[in-house]
């Protein structure tokens, strides 16, 4: 427990917290052992098969076995990892999906949880839709609070990401007359 | 206002009182926002990100947010007061562990904070005492407004909000109640009110940690769907249904160890309010688990000649970082369990 850890350690008040889930808070689990040794479990992992609800509760050894590794502060949320598991197990390879605003591949961002830019939700559509079902008990549309300037934004915003990402690709190689001309570009379109 | 300033007290969140405060300590909401137009932050340079940095704080301080806000440059803030700061719950371990530009604005009373390159661009909560979430809804809806008649939110009608990791997606909105519920940890029953709320896809965790087992009975409980309701729905969810079973099982648990343990709930809550006011020595473990069967004593009116307010302020003020700060000097564990020992005797009027 966390507890014990805070006073104990003399220089640092806080220890560094192991797994963080999202939102930085720890999630609370019961003790337990793991489901093959007698190490206690830390890995906890719910798995749908063929309709049936199976849960797994492995030490950090046992789950490495199993195929299963979660690496020490990567933000990834449980559901996250249950989709890993899921995908790595049962799903066929797919051609690799890449974000062609940020360069952000699929593989990667399983791998450490966050997406690269907003375009990603449309790049990544058809692997993040049904990801999102699950994590997101069965919705995939937005119902809540519309900001007041949405309508026109959309594809301005895809469109400045674009711009940014070509600047940043302009600065690099030092055309330096390019990088002028694209940011005045995302200017303008900041300005609409 | 500077962090000094804010060891004196604890935050309005932790003053005890309001709708159903014998177990509900505190009420949290929380918005995930980022900028249209810049990617998000796993793909940010260091340029871009201390650009959202300086954008953002100038809006925040102009935006009128609070009457008073203060800022904290988290990147040069010592470690002690970064510790200061997530005792109170004022930012996140995320925000400490980052190690690029970052910071967060903070109303006077403490009451919303807003912090910048989290996770995503924009995190904003607003923190209230006892049950006030429509209260706490209502603040941070208006400061969302407020910001987002300066700034463009990266937004898409299919998915709402857009954030870094899709568990937050659509409202980005994350509600959670801080619950003080001893009385189902004493009679075991807890697991039982755990495994519904996980029916109910609902994330409950220790007070600041994952662990085996939270200590002091405290149990913080959030929705994790965030996409496919709205965000008053989401909050409704829990001002009418979520928090009024937890409070049911509870009190109802209460009553039964008064009615068939009531020696024994005595024996355990006096002899820790008893060694509060005696201890010489004491860790922050076993202070959580001593002021958490003094505050079931309280709620009881078993123990009469202290106030809930002085509880929840121990609570806070006798956490490491706080003791330092309140001493003014880096203290060593051994010496901080006599300090807090003192604070604590002090206090609650011990020898
Ligand atoms: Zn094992
Ligand atoms: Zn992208």
């Amino acid at each position: 427990m966390e507890w014990r850890r805070l006073d104990s350690h003399a220089s640092l008040p806080l220890d560094p917290p192991r797994r963080a889930n999202y939102d930085g808070v720890w999630i609370f689990r019961m003790k337990q052992k793991c489901d093959k040794c007698d190490k206690p479990a830390t890995i906890h992992l719910t798995e749908i098969v063929s309709g049936k609800k199976i849960e797994k509760h492995l030490c950090e050894d046992c789950a490495s076995e199993e195929g299963i590794t979660v690496k020490a502060n990567v933000p990834i949320s449980q559901l996250l990892e249950d989709f890993v598991l899921q995908t790595s197990s049962t799903e066929p390879a797919q051609p690799e999906l890449e974000c062609e605003v940020c360069g952000m591949t699929f593989t990667e961002f399983r791998e450490h949880g966050q997406l690269g830019c907003p375009n990603d939700y449309d790049a990544f559509d058809t692997v993040l839709t049904p990801m999102l079902a699950r994590a997101q008990d069965g919705a995939s549309q937005h119902v809540g609070k519309v900001p007041q300037h949405a309508g026109t934004a959309q594809q301005r915003q895809t469109e400045i990401l674009r711009l940014r990402a070509e600047l940043r690709e302009a600065i690099a190689a030092e055309h330096y007359e390019q990088a002028a001309d694209l940011r005045d570009r995302i200017k303008q379109l900041e300005q609409q | 206002m500077t962090l000094a300033n804010l060891t004196r007290h604890a935050g309005e969140w932790l003053r005890g009182a309001g709708p159903m405060h014998d177990v509900v300590i505190s009420s949290r909401v929380r918005l995930a926002r980022n900028l249209a137009g810049m990617p998000f932050l796993s793909r940010c340079n260091d340029t871009q990100k201390q650009e959202i940095l300086d954008r953002l704080k100038g809006e925040i301080l102009q935006a009128g947010v609070a009457p008073k806000v203060f800022y904290v440059d988290v990147d040069a803030a010592s470690d002690l007061d970064q510790a200061l700061l997530v005792e109170r719950h004022l930012i996140s371990h995320p925000l400490v562990q980052a190690d690029h530009p970052r910071g967060v604005a903070i109303s006077e009373n403490e009451t919303a904070a807003i912090m910048v390159n989290e996770e995503d661009h924009l995190r904003l909560q607003v923190l209230r005492s006892a049950l006030q979430l429509n209260e706490a809804f209502e603040e941070i809806n208006r400061i969302d407004d407020l910001l987002e008649q300066r700034v463009d939110f990266a937004f898409s009608s299919r998915f709402g909000y857009l954030t870094a990791c899709p568990t937050n997606v659509g409202t980005g909105l994350r509600v959670s109640v801080m619950l003080h519920l001893p009385a189902l940890k004493l009679s075991g029953e807890i697991d039982r009110a755990f495994r519904a709320a996980r029916d109910m896809r609902l994330a409950i965790r220790g007070l600041y940690g994952e662990g085996t087992e939270a200590m002091g009975d405290f149990f913080q409980v959030s929705n994790q769907v965030t996409l496919g309701r709205s965000e008053q729905q989401i909050v409704d969810d829990f001002v009418n249904d979520i928090v009024p079973h937890f409070l049911q099982y509870e009190r109802r648990a209460r009553e039964e160890l008064l009615k068939n343990n009531r020696t024994e709930i005595d024996d355990k809550v006096f002899r820790a309010a008893a060694v509060l006011r005696a201890a010489r020595r004491i860790s922050s473990e076993e202070t959580l688990y001593l002021l958490s069967l003094a505050r079931l004593g309280v709620n009881l009116e078993r123990i009469r000649d202290i106030e809930l307010k002085t509880l929840n302020e121990l609570f806070l003020l006798t956490l490491p970082a706080h003791l330092q700060k309140i001493h003014g000097r880096s203290l060593d564990a051994p010496r901080r369990a006599e300090v807090r020992a003192e604070f604590i005797r002090r206090r609650l009027g011990g020898e």
